[in-house]
């Protein structure tokens, strides 16, 4: 589904190139679990980002789900990510003046979906991840937990095929950590694909498939037998 | 995305600074208030001399003795004449033009008006029976001038509404007798209070006969005729004749000078107008300086959002959506207050006509829609800036900054 080859993201920094990753060669199926583990500045971050067409490669080519994605224009990029692509972030990064539901409905109106449809998926979702009775708060009145659960159900709304997660339990407690994972983990059962960034070796063992990274290299690839 | 959703989470942002965007409202609104209220003032200016013109008479057609040239000095100047006077024949004669509809004589003097012992100075007006209607006049008693020859000297008079008062007071006026200068005038009417009309105040005045006042000022020209072209149409053709049978009956010689209302009118209009278009352009520039006070609270926004916007960017929402949705806040916090704006400019027309209730204030259409548009205007150009600013940012490093 996601195929990345020889990628590479070369940084000006100053007058010095630095690279950030380095002839990159990635291969992920739908509905895969993968742990990208590493040091700070081992490119982890990058690598995430230019999955989620944040950010472009200075070479190399990367095809989602068959088609190249490499040269899409600005436009293009952005309707694939609103498409396909889910975001989970360590901060949460939700709108701090809309409620939890508005924070959950914003992909879907990005979207130019019906108000009905919303409102329906946004039910649904609340319902799932037990913030039903949250619907009308706003971020500053909800928990930790309960914010990356917004964030999640928001990452989720638009059904995507791959959900990049960057240190989703970063913020979190060890027990709330743990019942995010558990929450992502259960996606990757419904065929999306899961990418966490995460420095943390015990989140990263959690995933059927761990990546290592270091200067902007994949230095280990393993994949755990289920 | 929706336009409705566009709107709606432009409004919701600007809801959440709440303060911010009070000031920025006020701000607009006293910019499209002070257009409103300005263009209202001159157009109110404009129309009260249009009124006061029109008060004078319809179709009306001044005429003077002398002639104004560019040059400033006539031949007649040089031999030490002054220009020939306009006699009560000449005055006669113009009716026997077609497009004159009716005239009236004026010879004016200053003398003193007594009753018993009641005396003050007035202004005394010679005149025909057909000023009434050439000067729209109403009377409150008894009769105005008879009909007649224009070369009666008949002693009669009729007062102006202050000058009845001060020497009658609530006593019946019509039938008694007064004294003007050495002459006794018995009172025929009394002019209806009609208070001040281009500079003429007919509350003022006492009018007698012309020929009457050419006994009692020892003149025989007439300071002004007041001509009433048969209808608007009429007015070039009625100039033309006037000037045409004055010279036949004066050698020749145009030696008077005729001014149309209209003219007059046209020029005052133009003034005014240009004077409204003047003070709203100064105000407009309040505006323009709304308009910046829009891009900085834009700008301010863009930097206080930076995170948001990045998220929006990951979500999938286009650079061009983004721009949309600050040029809607923008469009929403200029449209907000200028509607505002218009309230508070209608308001404070309604006070200023209440404090000067002669003047007809009231902002016209095209300004009002010129304020508007121009508020608009301004705050979606000034947010052009803001906005690309917005679009533009990179989502990796928006998300990343804390």
């Amino acid at each position: 589904m996601i195929q990345l080859e020889n990628i590479s993201r070369i940084f000006a920094v100053g007058d010095q190139q630095v690279a950030a990753l380095r002839d990159i060669d990635l291969n992920l199926g739908a509905g895969e679990y993968l742990s990208i583990m590493g040091p700070s500045g081992s490119g982890k971050s990058t690598l995430l980002n230019l999955i989620g067409l944040l950010d472009r490669p200075t070479s190399g080519t990367y095809r989602l789900n068959g088609g190249n994605v490499t040269d899409l224009n600005d436009e293009q990029q952005a309707q694939v990510r609103r498409e396909q692509i889910g975001f989970v972030f360590q901060s949460f990064h939700l709108v701090p003046r809309l409620t939890a539901a508005m924070n959950i409905e914003l992909p879907l109106v990005l979207a130019g979906i019906a108000i009905e449809e919303r409102k329906a998926r946004v039910a649904e979702l609340l319902q799932n991840y037990g913030l039903a009775d949250r619907a009308g708060h706003r971020p500053d009145q909800l928990s930790g937990g309960q914010r990356q659960r917004v964030a999640i159900a928001r990452a989720t709304v638009m059904r995507p095929s791959v959900l990049l997660a960057d240190e989703p339990t970063g913020n979190l407690d060890h027990t709330t950590g743990g019942e995010v994972l558990k929450l992502l983990e259960q996606l990757v059962e419904q065929n999306i694909a899961l990418v966490i960034v995460t420095h943390d070796a015990e989140i990263g063992a959690r995933a059927a498939r761990q990546l290592h990274m270091l200067d902007g290299r994949i230095v280990s690839d393993d994949a755990r037998q289920t | 995305m929706r336009v409705a959703d566009t709107l709606q989470f432009a409004s919701t942002s600007l809801r959440s600074s709440r303060s911010r965007t009070l000031l920025m409202i006020l701000a607009m609104s006293i910019g499209v208030g002070s257009v409103v209220v300005l263009t209202a003032l001159g157009e109110g200016a404009r129309r009260y001399v249009v009124d006061q013109f029109s008060s004078l008479g319809t179709n009306l057609i001044i005429m003077l003795p002398g002639r104004t040239e560019t040059a400033g000095l006539t031949p007649g100047m040089l031999l030490g004449q002054v220009p020939r006077e306009i006699s009560l024949d000449d005055a006669q004669a113009l009716l026997r033009s077609r497009a004159i509809k009716r005239i009236a004589p004026l010879t004016v003097g200053t003398t003193h008006i007594s009753l018993d012992a009641r005396n003050r100075e007035v202004v005394v007006l010679g005149s025909t029976s057909e000023l009434l209607k050439v000067r729209h006049m109403d009377l409150s008693h008894g009769q105005f001038l008879p009909p007649g020859d224009i070369h009666d000297s008949t002693s009669v008079c009729v007062l102006g509404a202050k000058i009845k008062r001060e020497l009658f007071g609530q006593r019946s006026a019509v039938g008694a007798w007064v004294r003007l200068g050495d002459r006794r005038f018995r009172v025929v009417g009394v002019l209806s209070s009609q208070g001040e009309s281009m500079g003429f105040n007919t509350d003022e005045l006492v009018i007698i006969p012309v020929a009457s006042a050419h006994m009692l000022f020892n003149t025989s020209g007439l300071f002004r005729i007041l001509i009433e072209a048969k209808s608007r149409d009429a007015i070039g053709q009625a100039t033309r004749d006037a000037e045409q049978i004055l010279a036949q009956r004066h050698n020749s010689e145009r030696d008077v000078t005729v001014i149309t209302q209209d003219a007059v009118l046209a020029t005052f209009d133009r003034i005014l107008h240009a004077l409204t278009l003047a003070v709203g352009g100064i105000a407009a520039i309040s505006l323009a300086v709304a308009g910046i006070l829009i891009m900085n609270v834009m700008l301010i926004a863009v930097a206080q959002r930076v995170r948001e916007i990045g998220l929006l960017k990951a979500l999938g929402a286009p650079a061009a959506q983004i721009r949309k949705l600050f040029f809607a806040e923008a469009a929403l916090l200029s449209g907000v207050g200028s509607a505002a704006g218009l309230i508070l400019g209608e308001i404070g027309t309604a006070v200023i006509g209440q404090i000067y209730p002669a003047l007809p204030v009231a902002a016209p259409w095209w300004a009002v829609l010129a304020a508007f548009g121009t508020a608009l205007g301004t705050g979606i150009l000034f947010s052009v800036w803001p906005a690309r600013r917005a679009a533009q940012l990179d989502p990796v490093t928006a998300l990343a900054r804390s």
